[in-house]
């Protein structure tokens, strides 16, 4: 018989591993659509009627499609503005933040200093103390040093990332340190082998470092709701709350809002999602085996 | 070009003293080998030469300098690491390159100095590839590559070979060594393998537990062992060891044969334990000598490797001759007198002359 007449082997399929198979995807995609539902919800709202926003019983579609409540609420508020203070905060504090979990992981990392692991503990315990906390003595700090609705003021209290160093730590650990002495070795400094060795390396950790931190200071509403009053420093989400005035809530213009701010954070995570996943494939040029 | 000197070189981690004062001289341009069982401190002295590791006493010297407070970069030395460190995410042209880039050069004359070192290891087309594109030998010549490119006083090699398969190793052994030889550069080559430090080495340096055993030629070292260690690593399959005691017909094993003395000792009295050495291929088969059953027979193509049992003792004979052998029977041997060694029980110190 030639190959092609052969029938390659296949384990027969069992009914349960079928079954188990088809409620795990039934199951998944019901995941998926609860976590889809609010996006689809906030988009389904901001295309109609204020009125039928608040309608009994809710609708999942409009009745009518007013597609216009886009371009109206931007020209309502200065949404441009709201959009230029986003990107001036959120970029800032993302870049300052990777600089300085780059230089702080790579110390703990790399670095023999006495107190080292206490200063690592020390980090990690920020984690767990809630924003909440900390937002009075702040705000009094800053206000001391006359910092009250100016950039430097929402970004320089945000910048700070235990989480950034720790995640940036235990990245650069797992590049072989052979590299670094190869590097040493070669002529380099220890500034040069962070800058030319170690974080091209660790782009997959500085990407998702880049990308929750960004994302995170986009959404931040409290600090800047602290910080600022007024228009001319509001960022994006104090923007959404003017919807909310004496006169009533405009909640279709709330959502057409919250949908255009949701644009940038999409797009960023589409380009930083190659980086990110880049990161499975970087082990490959170690070593020989 | 320079010579490099191991001056009573001493290692502490923490308490633990690992080198317990190393001296070693390698002339310039000569190729030596460290070679050990692991964890003997052949690795941890290299690091310290490249200055990688402090040095906790002693010095050690490259040309006229003393260089133990030199940063690596200072010492004038490349290093070939096991597993190569190549820069994941540079080509082949920037990972050998980027010593030349720091040390500020021109762009032409990085060019030219690359393409040298690739025209020497015949690296030309891989220049534009990445590392993880390359073949396991192919990422070796690329480390080379990087060390020579910047023309170095002293190679260092971190067992470079191990992470290739046997018979590639063969071939890069034949090309480091060509490589030596048309470069004349000095060079400290790390292994634990003795067949490469034996094919590779002007001069062994075997270690064991921070102690240096014996430094010597290759022969001399298979030759003269200078200690029981030595005679056991050196060589495979490796010598025949056989504790026994002095009396006045010769020595006689604790399985009760009598071995003759070898024609010149030193030191030896009536009653004396002692080791008595021989390597496989100084059995020959003979009508007298030893009657020895076979145990197993391993046949290498040029020689047949015997498992042997004298007497209670279990000991290896190379025989080049090609006869029927079969586990069970037995066969006449012979050592050959002129290659007999001897060794002190007590100190593991060679006897014979």
């Amino acid at each position: 018989m030639t190959p092609e007449h052969r029938i390659p082997h296949q384990p027969p399929r069992q009914f349960h591993t079928i079954a188990i198979e088809v409620l795990s995807l039934l199951g998944l995609s019901l995941v998926a659509l609860l976590f889809l539902f609010p996006f689809f919800w906030m988009v389904s709202n901001a295309v109609r009627g204020n009125n039928e926003v608040l309608a009994v019983p809710p609708r999942l579609l409009p009745n009518e499609y007013q597609w216009g409540n886009f371009v109206e609420a931007w020209l309502h508020l200065p949404f441009g503005r709201f959009f230029l203070n986003s990107f001036i905060v959120a970029g800032s504090v993302t870049a300052i933040t990777v600089v300085v979990s780059a230089l702080a992981a790579y110390a703990f990392a790399r670095l023999k200093f006495p107190g080292r692991e206490g200063i690592l503990v020390a980090y990690l315990g920020t984690l767990m103390i809630p924003q909440v906390m900390l937002v009075i003595p702040l705000f009094l700090i800053i206000s001391k040093l006359g910092m009250v609705n100016t950039y430097q003021g929402m970004i320089l209290p945000m910048a700070f990332s235990s989480f950034g160093a720790f995640l940036l730590r235990q990245f650069f650990l797992s590049i072989p340190r052979e590299l670094e002495e190869a590097a040493l070795i070669d002529g380099a400094s220890r500034l040069r082998i962070l800058v030319s060795i170690i974080i091209p390396l660790s782009m997959p950790a500085i990407g998702l470092l880049s990308l929750f931190t960004f994302i995170g200071q986009w959404n931040n509403f409290l600090w800047p709701l602290i910080v600022v009053n007024g228009m001319e420093y509001a960022t994006l989400p104090l923007g959404l709350t003017m919807f909310q005035t004496q006169q009533g809530t405009a909640w279709n213009f709330i959502m057409a809002g919250a949908t255009l701010s949701m644009i940038p954070g999409v797009i960023l995570a589409i380009l930083l999602q190659r980086i990110i996943y880049k990161g499975i494939t970087v082990g490959a040029g170690f070593g020989g085996r | 070009m320079a010579s490099l000197d191991l001056i009573d070189v001493v290692k502490f981690y923490g308490e633990l003293e690992v080198l317990h004062g190393v001296d070693l001289h390698v002339d310039d341009g000569e190729f030596v080998v460290l070679v050990g069982p692991s964890g003997c401190g052949k690795s941890t002295l290299l690091r310290m030469i490249a200055g990688l590791e402090t040095i906790s006493f002693g010095d050690v010297r490259i040309g006229d300098t003393i260089v133990n407070d030199l940063q690596p970069k200072a010492r004038d030395i490349a290093m070939v690491f096991q597993n190569y460190a190549l820069y994941p995410h540079m080509k082949v042209r920037d990972n050998m390159a980027f010593s030349l880039k720091l040390s500020r050069r021109s762009r032409t004359e990085i060019d030219a100095m690359v393409d040298h070192a690739a025209g020497i290891l015949d690296l030309g087309h891989l220049l534009d590839r990445y590392p993880r594109e390359l073949s396991g030998g192919q990422r070796q010549r690329v480390a080379m590559g990087r060390a020579i490119v910047r023309d170095p006083a002293v190679f260092l090699f971190d067992e470079p070979l191990s992470n290739l398969d046997a018979k590639l190793r063969v071939q890069m052994r034949a090309e480091i060594k060509a490589l030596h030889q048309r470069l004349k550069a000095t060079t400290v080559y790390v292994t634990h393998d003795q067949i490469e430090a034996m094919t590779m080495a002007d001069r062994i340096v075997v270690m064991r537990d921070g102690y240096v055993e014996q430094v010597g030629t290759p022969l001399d070292l298979y030759d003269q062992p200078a200690n029981v260690f030595v005679a056991g690593f050196i060589g495979s399959p490796s010598m025949n060891l056989i504790g026994g005691v002095v009396t006045d017909k010769g020595v006689r094993t604790e399985g009760g044969t009598i071995w003759p003395m070898p024609a010149q000792t030193s030191g030896v009295t009536e009653g004396q334990q002692v080791v008595i050495g021989l390597r496989p291929e100084h059995f020959m088969l003979a009508d007298d000598g030893f009657v020895a059953t076979i145990n197993l027979v391993e046949p290498t193509g040029s020689e047949t490797h015997v498992a042997l049992d004298i007497f209670g003792e279990t000991l290896t004979a190379a025989l080049r001759e090609r006869i029927v052998l079969t586990p069970g029977a037995t066969v006449n041997l012979a050592p050959r007198l002129d290659c007999l060694h001897l060794f002190d029980k007590a100190s593991g110190k060679r006897l014979s002359l």
